[in-house]
């Protein structure tokens, strides 16, 4: 029997910068409740990674563990330096929208490609909500931000089918409104090898909310709660209709040859043939 | 062939590296194939996996620095090789490693710029971006080999610094020693030097201060280090409004450099005390200077030389020695004018410095250029 859960076990005493009311606590919550129920003690197992923005500084420095905080975009490549010389330790990345899938978004699909041996934890706020609330390459259309006064005139991305389309293990996505669906999609995700995607929508009441007309980070949640639907639900509805929702679930879940067990596979090949 | 032993070996430049860097203790590789850089990949591919190490190719450049980095702090030694396109990508990377003092090795063999410009053509135009190519106040180790016995050297000698040092460090070579091909000849091994980063002893904590360089955990083995490209205080955390966090910190990252400026600073010269004209030369562009020296004398006038092997820390002290004698400098370089002015901050007025350049096409200048512009220097003076 694990011991009960304590939060504080796993955090170490800084002052968190996240504003009152923001989705990152929710995350930040599952994933340590997750590792706790996987049995972790502590996090000596893991080494996490990630790059600028708030969804960032989850692991950094807030995690008593080995974090490397990179420059914008750059979490995944770093990751990838960590997990080919120290394949038995869990590299998990946390990241926003815009560090992942915006400045980031060729090292994503290239480490999902290779299936990369990592767990990506991608925060999705739809918003650049650390430089003050510019738009995404997850915001919906016809949202206004600072950089789209008028309303975004771009297209989202659906990270979570990129994901899947690029050749991820495992891909999950949830909203924050989703606590246990979020934490379990979390463990289960640690069990397994290559890489691993988990989209967690989440509420920036701050960069956002407020300026859509979002009273509180409470309207925000209840929006998306309204507007989930899982894939099966999605199957059934026609493209415009679907636009406005947020498909949750588990859209993959396979096995394919990991990076790090081909690279090393290399290596062996490489030394037989030096041999001879 | 596992590590190349005592031998003589006919490399081209850029396997010399890959050679050395093994030798060094190299056992990542990560890259984006460039000319003239991508022999070096090439030859990583084939051989790191022999001995152990990873080579991968990365999407980007910046993909291939940041892999680097990550693997550097699982306690290994790695390195990536580029030319000048993709040095400007890793500027990026390169400011992150310097500010986290992460050891790497960067090699940059430059090819003619701005942009694209000439890819399989000679030029030494990277000179400032490997001193000044990233944001904010740093200081730079910049190696310059002028032969592939150079390049095999100053390869070990780039791990060395990176180690020592706990920071990036640039090996800046050139298309022309990259590509070519020369004899070299690997030492005993137990006579190389091969330094390894201090790690941290049990208890220790402060990985980011306290002292000129800080011991270095890896991750993954129980430190709890926090890495942050932001300025951070001695234990690695963030700390970004207070100006004497950020002061202590950068201005240590700057003294570990130059408070050892002469120590690094390495150069061959000839006749700097007692020369009436001074050559100050680097990377292949100095290879000319020993025939045109000897010209000249036979001329009957004097000729001083200085080979720079460290363009960072500049070494100011030799090229002062070189101005108090020789009263005009020559600066022969495949740029317009990026270590001549170097030459002239360095020499404080007590020679004139004059400028020699091409650019474009991969065209040396060839000793019989330097010769007439010395000969054409020195009869002006007489003048």
């Amino acid at each position: 029997m694990t011991q009960q859960f304590s939060i504080r076990k796993y955090l170490r005493d800084i002052e968190m910068p996240f504003c009152p009311g923001c989705g990152i606590f929710t995350v930040m919550n599952a994933f340590l409740k997750a590792v706790h129920e996987l049995g972790h003690e502590d996090l000596s197992k893991f080494v996490f990674c990630s790059g600028i923005g708030c969804s960032a500084w989850i692991p950094s420095p807030h995690f008593i563990a080995d974090s490397i905080h990179t420059p914008h975009g750059r979490s995944i490549p770093i990751a990838t330096g960590v997990k080919l010389l120290r394949p038995d330790v869990n590299v998990v990345v946390f990241g926003g929208d815009g560090d992942i899938v915006g400045i980031g978004l060729s090292h994503f699909i290239h480490a999902a490609r290779r299936n990369l041996d990592i767990l990506v934890i991608m925060v999705n706020n739809m918003v650049y909500g650390m430089t003050g609330g510019q738009v995404a390459p997850t915001t919906p259309f016809k949202i206004k931000t600072t950089t789209t006064p008028y309303g975004s005139f771009e297209q989202p991305l659906d990270a979570t089918r990129l994901a899947v389309a690029a050749g991820a293990c495992y891909v999950s996505r949830w909203t924050t409104i989703h606590q246990n669906e979020l934490r379990e999609t979390i463990k289960k995700a640690m069990k397994m090898k290559g890489f691993r995607f988990i989209e967690a929508v989440s509420q920036c009441p701050t960069a956002f909310g407020r300026r859509v007309g979002f009273k509180d980070a409470g309207e925000m949640l209840k929006w998306f709660k309204e507007n989930s639907v899982s894939i099966k639900q999605a199957e059934k509805l026609d493209e415009d209709k679907l636009a406005e929702k947020i498909v949750v679930g588990e859209f993959i879940q396979r096995q394919r040859p990991t990076f790090v067990d081909n690279v090393y596979k290399m290596i062996e090949e490489a030394q037989k043939i030096d041999e001879n | 062939m596992k590590i190349a032993k005592l031998n003589t070996y006919f490399w081209q430049g850029n396997e010399a590296c890959a050679e050395a860097a093994i030798i060094a203790g190299c056992r990542f590789f990560a890259g984006y194939p460039i000319t003239p850089a991508s022999e070096l990949f090439e030859h990583m591919a084939k051989r790191l996996p022999q001995v152990g190490g990873i080579t991968i190719q990365m999407e980007d450049e910046m993909a291939s620095l940041g892999a680097v980095i990550g693997a550097s702090w699982t306690g290994n030694k790695a390195m990536t090789a580029t030319s000048g396109p993709g040095f400007s990508l890793m500027q990026e990377l390169i400011g992150y490693a310097f500010m986290t003092e992460t050891p790497c090795v960067i090699a940059d063999m430059q090819r003619v710029g701005p942009s694209t410009g000439q890819a399989t053509k000679c030029g030494q135009g990277d000179v400032m971006q490997a001193r000044w190519g990233t944001h904010g106040d740093y200081s730079a180790i910049v190696l310059a080999p002028n032969s592939v016995q150079e390049m095999f050297t100053l390869t070990i000698k780039a791990f060395n610094y990176a180690e020592k040092y706990r920071t990036p460090v640039i090996l800046l070579a050139d298309e022309i020693v990259a590509h070519m091909r020369e004899q070299v000849t690997v030492p005993p091994i137990e006579r190389i030097e091969i330094i390894n980063r201090r790690k941290p002893k049990t208890g220790e904590k402060a990985f980011f201060g306290n002292e000129e360089v800080p011991p270095m955990p890896a991750v993954g083995e129980g430190y709890n280090v926090i890495v942050t490209g932001s300025t951070h205080d001695e234990y690695g955390v963030r700390s970004t409004a207070n100006p004497i966090v950020h002061r202590r910190l950068v201005e240590r990252l700057n003294n570990k450099i130059q408070n050892h400026a002469e120590e690094i600073a390495d150069y061959e010269s000839y006749n700097v005390d007692k020369c009436r004209i001074g050559i100050v030369a680097f990377g292949c562009t100095s290879r000319a200077i020993y025939e045109a020296a000897e010209n000249a004398e036979k001329m009957g006038i004097k000729t001083g030389y200085v080979r720079l092997r460290t363009l960072w820390p500049f070494p100011e002290q030799i090229i002062r020695r070189l101005a108090k004698s020789a009263k005009k400098i020559i600066v022969p370089e495949m740029n317009l004018k990026q270590i001549f002015y170097e030459v002239e901050r360095a020499a404080k007025g007590s020679a004139e410095i004059i400028p020699l350049n091409k650019i474009g096409g991969g065209e040396l200048i060839t000793p019989e250029e330097l010769t007439a512009k010395i000969q054409e220097v020195a009869k002006e003076e007489k003048k």
